[in-house]
């Protein structure tokens, strides 16, 4: 079959691409999260109230530094440093790790307060506070996976760069591996305020 | 890019972090998610920009980017004729 | 010296690589256009039992053949098949994949290896969708518009269902996303945007709807599965949701997609129409443009299918409005391909005959959409039969005759072998009789009130009711006779040349069928893709 040739700026468009896909998926929920705040705005303050700024503000930093950490990485691996780059990209990785640690104690701490979907206590509470904590889950929830993804396919880089596969003379992969992951900071950025901050 | 920009621009993004905290404990009334959005606007074009090498690539790419958020601004802002201009008991 | 890849045509064994897995592994955009096709054709032909089916239980009022649960699974059936397996995918996928690169002169599409993905992205979801009629509490009765509340109530099998159209539409997004990297990168260095074909460019139109639309589906989807699951509320009054808010985002979504079906079906008119003029198309820019235009203007108009609903007066009047928009650019496309054949040098051959076709049922079908785009009117005919004649005729009439002229235009490209004109010609009377007969009454019916969905009805509706499932006989009869007429032509030897048409896109410079391996050094662009002095119809 034919031999397709490598289109490094051919693949960083398709990887933009994507990107837009994201952008719209989670687009349809923050209209759902649009439409209810402008209904609910009383709720959604006081649920906001009900979310722990310390680990939200944790989370977005920890975020924030992990596109440091992945952006420092491109940068080392474009400069031949091998070894750096691997470190930068590990320590993504464990940033990433961190997220989902901070998550998850953060869900289980509703949970164990009875804030979850369908528990009896949102189902007797105020509509509007049923809606904030489910789109917090709903979002939070997709995005953490988003967050799993990335950080798997960081991974994958880190295999192929170990491998000698990706270089500095063909760095695309692990360019567009990065693409993905800053899209998952775009993403926490807008999250951080909306859910943690809206009081 | 050099490790010293992408650097300062991790900073930037921190101290907007922390301003996005800190102006949250003031009440704008309708304003404050306005607010809260630009500054998460600010910090997202930041990582668009320098993180996400926009600022490097071709016009056209940017444009296809910027076409995307209108094209989301529609969708949630029509939306909005429906559900803001309900009349009678919305909730 | 030419390698075997640049000879042999794709449909035949690549030299030392044989067998269904050379097939169904390949990732030569042609095979893989096939596959779709193969794929396509075989959905449609379910879909078309399923429509026989129903209209076999409607033929006369009360019950014929099947209970009021099995028609409700079958006309949602019907409806996910057509749409999220036959039309959507349909041409871009068929014959997007077989002929785009090879119209910009292309070695093959930027990302093959996705491509052959997303095609088993199709399969899957095909055989989810089918299963759904199997399993579980039995087959989906929501519609295969999946409103809410019932969606979420329903004891029948629609997370299965939801899951396959999910897996679908990240298929169509993966098309999309490849056929715009491909344009983009892939032209020949003198093929420039000026000289792509109409067909190119409505691919190009189509890709971004499928890309940027498609995406809103698969949450709204994602969601009808998580309220089933846990029950959150979103769309629940009683739990502070808003079940309108699930109709906004299904069709913001499902309005653009009735572009995706139409806009590639428009393009293949735009190749057919100056071919068989053998004159420049009327305003090649217009053409293109509106294209674009239509995928614009298309994904701002999503709540007129939501007049009745509830939602206010002030978006019921907006989304109206922004519809009759959207008509302007199709009108565009119609008076210019009007214009195309004035004064033109007329063959009508089967091909010109569909599109001839296409044109008349979706101009029949567009003005019907003023009716329902206009609020007033909508109110009276909304979830009538009305409805149902109008989009039969935009995406049957519309899509389907363009994918039946795609298929007679392209079939002596594709198998180097030439149809037989006479079953075509057969094969249009009965298809153009039959489909009337099948569709307008209900127009008819819907003005008198016969609403859609419904399994018994008075017996006011019953003459049209009948007329219409003796149609649905005729039409078949015509299906039957076109595609038993291209099957019989598929043996025998290979004796069409490259350019049976004296068309003038890239696609005619090569041998029928291509080589597996085409344009491996980019081909020289000497010419505009309609213009005819020097092309020759070859005999």
């Amino acid at each position: 079959m034919s031999e397709t040739h490598k289109d490094y700026a051919g693949d960083k468009f398709g990887m933009w691409l994507f990107l837009f896909t994201e952008i719209l998926l989670f687009g349809g929920l923050f209209l759902l999260y649009s439409v209810y705040l402008h209904r609910y705005p009383a709720e959604f303050h006081a649920g906001g109230l009900q979310l722990s700024r310390v680990f939200g503000t944790l989370n977005t930093v920890v975020l924030i530094t992990s596109s440091l950490t992945v952006a420092l990485a491109i940068s080392a691996l474009q400069q031949g440093r091998k070894a750096l780059c691997l470190w930068l990209l590990t320590a993504t990785i464990a940033l990433a790790g961190t997220f989902m640690v901070n998550k998850y104690i953060e869900w289980s701490a509703k949970i164990a307060h009875g804030i979850y979907p369908g528990s009896p206590e949102m189902a007797a509470g105020a509509g509007g506070t049923n809606i904030f904590f489910g789109l917090y889950y709903v979002m939070t929830g997709a995005h953490g996976l988003h967050v799993v993804i990335g950080a798997a396919i960081l991974g994958y880089c880190m295999l192929r760069i170990w491998q000698g596969r990706v270089s500095a003379e063909d760095f695309g992969l692990l360019e567009n591996g990065g693409l993905y992951w800053h899209l998952v900071d775009l993403i926490w950025i807008f999250l951080f305020p909306l859910f943690y901050l809206i009081s | 890019m050099p490790f010293a920009l992408l650097t300062k621009i991790w900073l930037a993004l921190l101290v907007l972090t922390g301003i996005t905290v800190g102006v949250s404990s003031f009440d704008f009334g309708y304003l404050n998610v306005l607010v809260a959005m630009t500054v998460a606007g600010t910090k997202a074009f930041l990582v668009i920009f320098f993180f996400m090498h926009l600022k490097y690539e071709n016009r056209t790419l940017g444009i296809f980017l910027l076409l995307v958020f209108v094209i989301l601004a529609i969708f949630i802002g029509f939306t909005f004729f429906d559900v803001a201009m309900r009349s009678g008991a919305s909730s | 010296m030419h390698s075997p890849g640049e000879t042999v045509p794709f449909l035949d064994p690549y030299p030392g690589r044989s067998g269904i897995l050379s097939w169904i592994f390949s990732t030569d955009h042609k095979r893989i256009g096939m596959l779709y096709l193969w794929s396509i054709l075989s959905m449609f032909a379910v879909g078309v039992v399923l429509g026989v089916l129903m209209r076999l239980e409607l033929i006369a009022p009360g019950r014929d053949i099947m209970d009021a649960q099995t028609y409700n699974a079958m006309f949602t059936l019907h409806g996910v098949v057509m749409i999220f397996l036959f039309v959507i995918p349909g041409i871009p996928a068929a014959f997007g994949n077989i002929l785009l690169p090879l119209q910009i002169g292309a070695e093959d599409v930027s990302f093959p290896r996705l491509n052959i993905f997303s095609w088993w992205l199709y399969l899957t979801g095909a055989v989810l969708a089918v299963t759904s009629l199997f399993t579980g509490g039995g087959p989906p009765d929501t519609g295969w518009t999946f409103y809410v509340p019932f969606s979420e109530r329903t004891t029948t099998n629609v997370s299965l269902a939801v899951v396959a159209v999910f897996i679908l539409g990240l298929s169509s997004i993966l098309t999309g996303l490849n056929f715009i990297t491909t344009i983009h990168r892939l032209r020949a260095p003198q093929m420039s945007w000026g000289k792509l074909p109409l067909f190119t460019w409505s691919l190009y139109a189509t890709a971004w709807i499928q890309l940027l639309a498609t995406p809103v589906l698969g949450i709204t989807v994602t969601l009808v599965f998580i309220e089933r699951l846990l029950g959150i509320g979103l769309f629940d009054p009683s739990k502070g949701g808003d079940p309108l808010l699930y109709q906004h985002l299904f069709w913001i979504y499902s309005h653009p997609a009735v572009y995706i079906m139409i806009v590639p079906a428009m393009g293949v008119v735009s190749e057919i129409i100056p071919a068989f003029a053998r004159k420049s198309i009327f305003g090649y820019k217009a053409i293109a443009i509106s294209s674009l235009a239509i995928a614009f203007a298309g994904s701002l108009v999503w709540a007129h299918h939501m007049f009745t609903s509830g939602m206010s007066d002030t978006a019921v009047m907006v989304f109206s409005f922004l519809t009759f928009v959207v008509a302007i650019p199709s009108a565009v496309k119609v008076f210019n391909w009007v214009a195309t054949l004035y004064k033109g040098s007329i063959y009508l051959e089967p091909p010109l005959m569909f599109a001839l076709g296409f044109i008349f049922l979706f101009s029949a079908g567009g003005l019907t959409g003023l009716v329902l785009g206009s609020a007033g009117t909508d109110i009276h005919v909304h979830d009538t039969y009305f409805v149902v004649a109008h989009f039969h005729y935009v995406i049957f009439g519309g899509t389907g005759f363009g994918l039946f002229a795609a298929m007679h235009f392209w079939f002596p490209k594709i198998f180097g072998r030439m149809y037989d004109r006479r079953m075509a010609n057969l094969s249009w009377y009965l298809l153009i009789g039959g489909f009337n007969m099948l569709y307008f009454p209900m127009f008819v019916i819907g003005l008198m009130g016969m609403p859609r969905r419904y399994y018994d009805y008075l017996p006011m509706y019953q003459t049209g009711q009948m007329v219409s499932t003796i149609g649905s006989w005729v039409l078949v009869a015509g299906l039957i006779v076109m595609f038993y007429g291209l099957s019989k032509c598929l043996h025998g030897p290979r004796t069409v040349g490259a350019n049976p048409w004296g068309a003038a896109t890239l696609e005619w410079t090569l041998p029928s069928p291509p080589p597996h391996l085409t344009f491996l050094d980019p081909p020289d662009v000497p010419r505009g893709p309609y213009s005819y002095e020097g092309v020759s119809r070859d005999e």
